[in-house]
């Protein structure tokens, strides 16, 4: 346990002391509580930024079940570094922006304890460096967001979008956890580092390219990458800081770091660089394209999120050429040093333009583009902060976005000098994917601006615009400062984060120094891509109206969000339909298939591998045993004759007790004890069952039925022996009782084996037995609750 | 008794009031079950026994009393609400192991220590012993959640 790993757990510690603030302390906003969090981890991590510029990692272990490799392994490279910064850093402004943009009466406890579990979620997964640790951060972070999302839960549209959001980044996290299992069988480690020192492993083994696709589908989910992009739109019901924070700036990065992190380990593979390539690439310019139509300020920027990171990872795709060819690494590094750049740019600015919309529609009480307009006398300070993002954004000099933007375009240049065996017919068509891509970048992000500030004021906006207060201004004035700072002096940022983290990409050692600069000359083709982007742009903008009809001939059932509603309404006919099948709501049909299935399972295993049994070492059948069958023997005959149902369960209790007596003369007093309590509650239990069960019908059931249980009955009778006898006439292993036997002093401190086990030894079984127990307890009391209501909606029907 | 049941006023109590014995002799046994169920518990470490089998032996204890009267007038001889021992139950179960990483060791690695209480003589401490409590308290509280659902809902 280390500061580091304090500083991940401490947003989940204070999560616990938010619930309870906000039960008793009514008067002040929760958020003040919640922002020195975010803001002791942030002044912490830039601690660390002098040693990690020094090329210094951190590596941190705490030890979870070292056994099985399941360790929490704390590794602080530039890459994590950056991220961590990010999250902890935008989390802090998101605090103090949400504390002037919720008001009180929302249920603020809710809201806070989901985004701090997304804070500790999120900084777990960039610095851990266990695979398995990763995935179960990965997925915490998919929760978070969900319930986020659905925050304001009576909309129906929130729930829709939470469920699209689940349903898609869960499909995409559970392919991830194939890829890592693949990855770990391939390498017998869970550790990335590891596995980066292993590499020649992973290349030599068939499974690569599978793995590949498997994390690649787990990346590809959660950055929105076509063609999983659909949730991204629909998780923008979330409230704004929300959608700043985890849909923008930081969790749908995940993918991204994701796809960096794992740079050293795939990128020998063509497969991955091409898929990251050409996806990153398509997405770009699908996402832009689409942006244009939208007519929510905040679709607009969830489109245009979806396009930035399509960018970024098309940058990876070239970097992690790199790694791979090695030839023209110059070019290479430059695009994972334009990758990580334009990851702090777009957090800066995308993170400001959607507090802005926040801030927009806040004041004027309408997020759509028809009803905006002319709002640049009335709030000048939003207008200036959406001038100076949205320009960056749109790759406009002298602000952050048009660096990282020229140096993409270069790398998307220079890709065509590089030699691949596959594909090299198409080079020429990245850098024209990625012009066109920019281009329709250039036109929202003119839209935004000339659509929401310039132009006649409408009047139809729900409530009065005016400038926002200041503690919704101060968040996303610091980002656009920010973006000017990084915009004129790009070099504070590329020694001190840059270089260590795209060091940490490519996995190298040696110091990038990297400089970047404004002016490449005149022969740079960046440059004139940058020119041609404008000018086009600004033409198209001008004339938007002669081009628009061609959104309409993508039709309706052509969308993705079209194929996942089908999908998603015949899936649950399917299984609605399947469930009706099995399903009869009788027991005694499950009994059957339940004993069904164990009987032609056992006779199918007896068939092929047989089934040895000795009778050598067995004991001699004292007539303690002798009697104590006979008990069983004649209760159950009982059983079956009798038409009563009290003697049933008397003579059931008698079989139990019986069995306690066996366990006692086989000198397993634990047993004997724990069968005794049992027996005693459950016959209780079917005791009081009783009032509910219906009246004993008198008609003979059928033959055919008699028989059914007959088969069945004999059947799980025969195999249980017969299961038993093999088990007991091979002993394929060493017992391990010797070890509990030696070591329950030394190790537990205990004298009784069985206990030690329970609590000790194997504790972990016990665990999850008593979540289990109480799991069911709560279930039952769902289940008879869910009765009664049930019962009192029919009588007031009836009545 | 008699007079703080008939002030409740359940017309099932003053039916039941005529199982005398039951009643009295319940009583004495519930008190022997329940210290002879944390017995089992205290000492399940050494000799036979454990949260388990503790926690179903207390659970029998009150469906005891419960058999002997109805369950209102349990609820008020002991005002337990099970769905608070299941829930500290589990939290016992889940943080115990889990807060063992402050003495730097793996999950579940349960550290024990010997104390020189004065009358008692040397007295081991043992985080297992936490964690059993969690399980005695998740087991007696489901069962007695169940019987409790089955049985009540007679009206």
């Amino acid at each position: 346990m280390t500061l580091i790993h304090f500083a991940i757990f401490l947003p989940v510690i204070a999560a616990i002391a938010i619930a309870i603030i906000y039960r008793y302390v009514k008067d002040v906003h929760l958020g003040w509580f919640v922002l020195p969090i975010p803001a002791v981890i942030v002044a912490y991590l830039f601690s660390l930024i002098p040693s990690i510029a020094n090329n210094q990692v951190f590596h941190h272990t705490l030890n979870l079940m070292p056994r099985i490799g399941l360790n929490f392994d704390v590794y602080i490279d530039g890459l994590g570094l950056l991220f961590a910064i990010l999250i902890s850093g935008i989390g802090a402004l998101v605090v103090l922006y949400s504390i002037g943009y919720l008001s009180k009466d929302e249920k603020l406890g809710n809201f806070y304890v989901y985004l701090l579990i997304f804070m500790t979620a999120m900084l777990g997964v960039v610095l851990s460096d266990n695979i398995l640790m990763l995935y179960f951060f990965w997925e915490l972070t998919s929760i978070s967001s969900f319930l986020l999302i659905a925050f304001w839960f009576t909309k129906e549209k929130s729930v829709y979008g939470a469920q699209k959001s689940m349903l898609i980044t869960f499909f995409g996290g559970f392919m991830m956890l194939g890829g890592f299992v693949i990855l770990h069988l391939i390498t017998d480690t869970f550790s990335i580092r590891e596995m980066i020192a292993n590499v020649d492993l992973i290349m030599a083994s068939p499974l690569t390219p599978l793995a590949v696709v498997l994390v690649l589908l787990g990346a590809f989910t959660k950055s929105a990458q076509f063609p999983f992009y659909i949730w991204l739109p629909d998780a923008m019901e979330a409230p704004t800081p929300v959608s700043a924070y985890l849909h923008s700036a930081t969790m749908v990065k995940a993918g991204l770091y994701l796809v960096a992190r794992f740079t050293p380990v795939f990128a020998f593979s063509e497969l991955w660089v091409w898929l990251i390539l050409v996806i990153g690439l398509v997405t770009l310019f699908w996402a832009s394209f689409n942006a244009i139509k939208q007519d929510d300020l905040k679709a607009i920027l969830a489109y245009s999120t979806v396009s930035q990171l399509g960018l970024i990872m098309s940058l990876l795709g070239v970097g992690a050429l790199a790694v791979s060819t090695g030839a023209n690494e110059q070019i290479f590094t430059i695009a994972v040093v334009a990758a990580v750049f334009h990851i702090i740019n777009h957090a800066t600015f995308k993170g400001a333009l959607f507090m802005v919309a926040g801030i927009l529609d806040h004041e004027t009480g309408t997020r759509s583009m028809k009803k905006l307009g002319g709002l640049m006398t009335l709030m000048p300070i939003t207008f200036t902060m959406t001038l100076v993002t949205a320009l960056s954004m749109a790759g406009i000099p002298p602000f952050n976005g048009f660096l990282s933007k020229e140096l993409f375009l270069e790398a998307m240049f220079e890709i065509s000098n590089a030699n691949f065996s596959a594909l090299a017919d198409w080079n020429v068509l990245f850098p024209i994917l990625a012009i066109v891509g920019s281009i329709f970048t250039f036109v929202y992000s003119i839209k935004l601006i000339h659509g929401v500030f310039f132009g006649k004021r409408t009047h139809d906006t729900p409530k009065e615009p005016h400038e926002a207060p200041k503690l919704l201004l101060a968040s996303p004035i610091i980002l656009s400062a920010l973006v000017i700072i990084f915009g004129l002096f790009p070099n504070i940022l590329s020694g001190s984060i840059i270089d260590p983290a795209a060091m940490g990409i490519l996995g190298t050692d040696t110091a990038l120094n990297t400089e970047i600069s404004h002016w490449h000359g005149f022969n740079n083709p960046a440059l004139w891509a940058t020119v041609a982007i404008v000018v086009i742009g600004t033409v198209l903008y001008l004339f938007r109206s002669s081009w628009m009809f061609i959104y309409d001939y993508h039709k309706e059932q052509f969308t993705l969000n079209h194929l996942y509603d089908q999908g998603l309404i015949y899936s649950q006919l399917g299984s609605a339909k399947a469930t009706d099948g099995i399903m009869s709501g009788f027991l005694r049909d499950y009994m059957v298939y339940i004993f069904g299935f164990f009987v032609v399972f056992g006779i199918v295993t007896t068939f092929y591998t047989g089934l040895p049994i000795t009778f050598d070492d067995f004991a001699q059948v004292g007539i303690q045993d002798m009697a104590l069958v006979l008990i069983i023997l004649v209760s159950l005959a009982i059983i079956m004759m009798t038409r009563s149902r009290m003697v049933s369960i008397i003579m059931l209790g008698a079989i139990g007790f019986s069995m306690a007596l066996f366990f006692a003369f086989f000198r397993a007093p634990d047993l004997a004890l724990t069968q005794l309590a049992i027996e005693t509650v459950t016959t209780t239990l079917f005791l009081v069952c009783f009032y509910h069960l219906p009246k004993r019908s008198k008609h003979e059931e059928s033959i055919k039925f008699k028989f059914t249980n007959f088969i069945v009955s004999v059947g799980v009778g025969a195999i249980v022996i017969l299961f038993g006898l093999a088990a007991y006439s091979n002993r394929l292993f060493d017992s391990i009782s010797q070890y509990h036997i030696d070591n329950v002093y030394d190790l537990a401190a205990g004298g009784n084996m069985v206990n030690v086990i329970l609590v000790d030894f194997r504790g972990y079984d016990t665990l999850m037995e008593t979540l289990v127990f109480g799991i069911a307890g709560i279930g039952i009391y769902a289940l008879m609750k869910a009765k009664v209501s049930r019962k009192d909606d029919d009588n007031e029907e009836h009545a | 008794m008699k007079s703080t049941l008939k002030r409740a006023g359940y017309s099932k109590v003053q039916r039941q009031m005529n199982d005398v014995f039951i009643q009295f002799t319940s009583k004495v046994i519930f008190l022997i079950i329940l210290l002879f169920s944390v017995n089992l518990f205290m000492a399940g470490h050494y000799t036979p026994g454990g949260g388990f089998v503790g926690g179903l032996l207390a659970a029998s204890a009150i469906i005891l009393l419960l058999m002997a009267y109805d369950y209102e007038t349990v609820k008020k001889m002991i005002p337990v609400n099970f769905h608070l021992m299941i829930s500290l139950g589990l939290a016992l179960a889940i943080v115990v192991p889990t807060l063992l990483f402050f003495f730097g060791v793996p999950f579940f690695t349960h550290q024990h220590t010997y104390v020189n209480v004065p009358v008692f003589g040397e007295v081991a401490l043992h985080t297992a012993v936490i964690f059993d409590v969690g399980v005695f308290l998740t087991v007696a509280g489901t069962s007695l959640l169940i019987v409790t659902l089955v049985g009540g809902t007679e009206k």
